[in-house]
């Protein structure tokens, strides 16, 4: 079904293990198979030693809420739609510069608007869930 | 670090010869093309330049109007050097400080440098568009909803303010400043609507923490410049606006506009730029009379007072309090001609020519004794800015 969300191509070489991961139900991290370094997001090249082998690696999902925005209208019709949301940024427990965008949701299934701003602070805790919209799983990230 | 040749400085080689500029508003009658072609035609006009003798052209990539157009239209002659330069907002200055690279090495002679747009045109509101799947770094960002650039630079905002105590008033100072200034200026669409910091205070959410007021206009219209070699200039009608030195800046890590994945993500492109451009200068950021900031949004002034080096960081907010941005008493007045928030938005390049008034004095908030003006690009993206001096 055609939700007008804005989604990744699953295809995609460079990061559709990332994308499979989540259908797993797994918070993935690409690895430089070479020095070992995380790196997000993904590329093909290490900056550290420039090898282009890449593993992926289980994150533990849990992190903290680095920044976060409540957007308002004019927006795409199906962000509008549930407007104003969350929008947050985490920053991994394990890799604090490792980071990922995401929403703060109060379970897994839950809209993006049901948490109230005016609570959300910096720095509190979360940890992943797993919500799927069409054929994309993405991750969101709850309360921890 | 490598040590860059001090031989090949462009240093006051070459200058602004000419401005020109349509008017600025919404749902102008004309073209994109026509714009630009009347931007440019003015520009030369006030150097007193014909157009055969334009050789050099340059603009943003995202420029609608291709040169072979422009060219055909206005009459250039033999055009032997041309280029663009990306990352939006950023590249202004890059694309007036490529001219003079491109005529201080004899590249070519007369450059001009343009940017033309219509923001009731669909394809200049690239959020907006329908999307296919998405496979560059927009991937990361919008399936959360992180869609629009304000939301972008929102999320880096409320980071500064947390690790810094930045304040919606240090924005709100911003944006009055700038309206102050626009009042002035009889060219700005928005002079004409005074801003209180009640108003502010006030407005609409458009991306907390960020309202409607910490937003750039939208705006149709078109700006030119005309660079010549400084010996040249010196022999033309209006007074040179010499280009004492420019910069680009990409630091390392960078993502441009969601700059959340490397250590430090509030020292953005101004501080690599910055860098560059002190070190060619013979001055320091105490020797700017004025300043033109690029101002898509309100935050990426205090990132700009602190990238180039007018205050250390995590005290941009401060720096704005006290009038100390506005014309004419203010240490550092900013956005002389209203910004991008209150004259025009034109992706910076009304900055450009209201930093080349100020040399030649003819701001509508002229700043008293303006030998050394900056103006910037954008933050948040690869960016770029240009020291413009009275003196050659
Ligand atoms: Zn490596």
């Amino acid at each position: 079904m055609e939700t007008g969300w804005l989604l990744p191509d699953l295809s995609d070489p460079t990061s559709g293990e990332f994308w499979r991961g989540c259908a797993r139900g797994e918070l993935l991290v690409q690895a430089c198979a070479a020095c070992g370094t995380w790196r997000m997001p993904p590329r093909p090249m290490c900056p550290r030693c420039r090898s282009t082998g890449v593993r992926w690696e289980a994150s533990s999902g849990h992190g903290r809420i680095w920044s976060f925005i409540v957007p308002h209208p004019p927006l795409l019709p199906a962000f509008g739609a549930v407007a104003p949301y969350n929008a947050i940024v985490v920053a991994l427990d394990e890799a604090p510069t490792i980071r990922f965008v995401g929403n703060l949701v109060v379970a897994a299934d839950g809209e993006i608007n049901e948490i109230d701003p005016s609570t959300i602070t910096i720095g509190e805790p979360v940890r992943v869930v797993f919500h799927q919209i069409e054929d994309v799983t993405l991750p969101r990230w709850v309360r921890a | 670090m490598a040590r860059r040749s001090s031989t090949g400085l462009i240093r006051n080689k070459t200058a602004v010869a000419g401005i020109g500029q349509t008017a600025f508003g919404k749902g102008l009658a004309d073209t994109e093309l026509s714009l630009a072609c009347q931007a440019v035609s003015s520009a030369l006009d006030d150097a007193g330049i014909d157009a055969s003798e334009v050789d050099g052209v340059a603009s943003y990539t995202m420029e609608p109007n291709r040169e072979v157009d422009v060219a055909r239209s206005v009459g250039l002659g033999d055009i032997t050097w041309f280029s663009q330069v990306g990352f939006g907002g950023g590249a202004g200055c890059a694309v007036v400080g490529q001219a003079a690279m491109a005529v201080a090495t004899g590249q070519c002679s007369v450059a001009v440098a343009w940017r033309a747009r219509k923001r009731a045109d669909p394809t200049s509101r690239p959020w907006a568009q329908a999307q296919a799947r998405l496979t560059d770094s927009s991937q990361w960002t919008r399936p959360f909803g992180v869609i629009r650039p304000v939301d972008e630079i929102a999320l880096l905002t409320r980071r500064y303010m947390h690790e810094y105590g930045g304040t919606r008033d240090h924005l709100a100072n911003i944006a009055l400043a700038f309206r102050k200034h626009a009042a002035r200026n009889p060219a700005s669409t928005m002079g004409h609507k005074p801003l209180t910091r009640d108003d502010y205070m006030s407005a609409r959410w458009i991306s907390e923490p960020l309202c409607l007021f910490d937003n750039c206009l939208e705006t149709d219209g078109a700006l030119a410049v005309v660079v010549v070699s400084a010996e040249r200039a010196r022999d033309l009608k209006q007074p040179p606006v010499y280009i004492h030195a420019f910069a680009q800046g990409l630091p390392p890590q960078h993502q441009t506009m969601t700059n959340y994945f490397n250590d430090d993500p509030l020292r953005g492109p101004a501080w690599t730029a910055a860098r560059v451009m002190w070190e060619m200068a013979d001055m320091t950021p105490a020797d700017v009379k004025v300043a033109q900031l690029y101002d898509a949004f309100s935050p990426l002034i205090i990132l700009s007072l602190e990238g180039y080096g007018f205050c250390a960081r995590g005290e941009g907010g401060p720096f704005t309090d006290d009038g100390n941005i506005e014309w004419p008493n203010g240490r550092l007045p900013v956005n002389t001609s209203g910004g991008g928030m209150s004259e025009a938005y034109v992706h910076g390049f009304n900055l450009i020519l209201e930093g080349a008034r100020q040399i030649r004095g003819k701001s509508t908030a002229q700043v008293e004794g303006a030998d050394v003006s900056l103006v910037t690009s954008g933050e948040g993206v690869p960016t770029s800015a240009i020291l413009f001096t009275k003196d050659g």
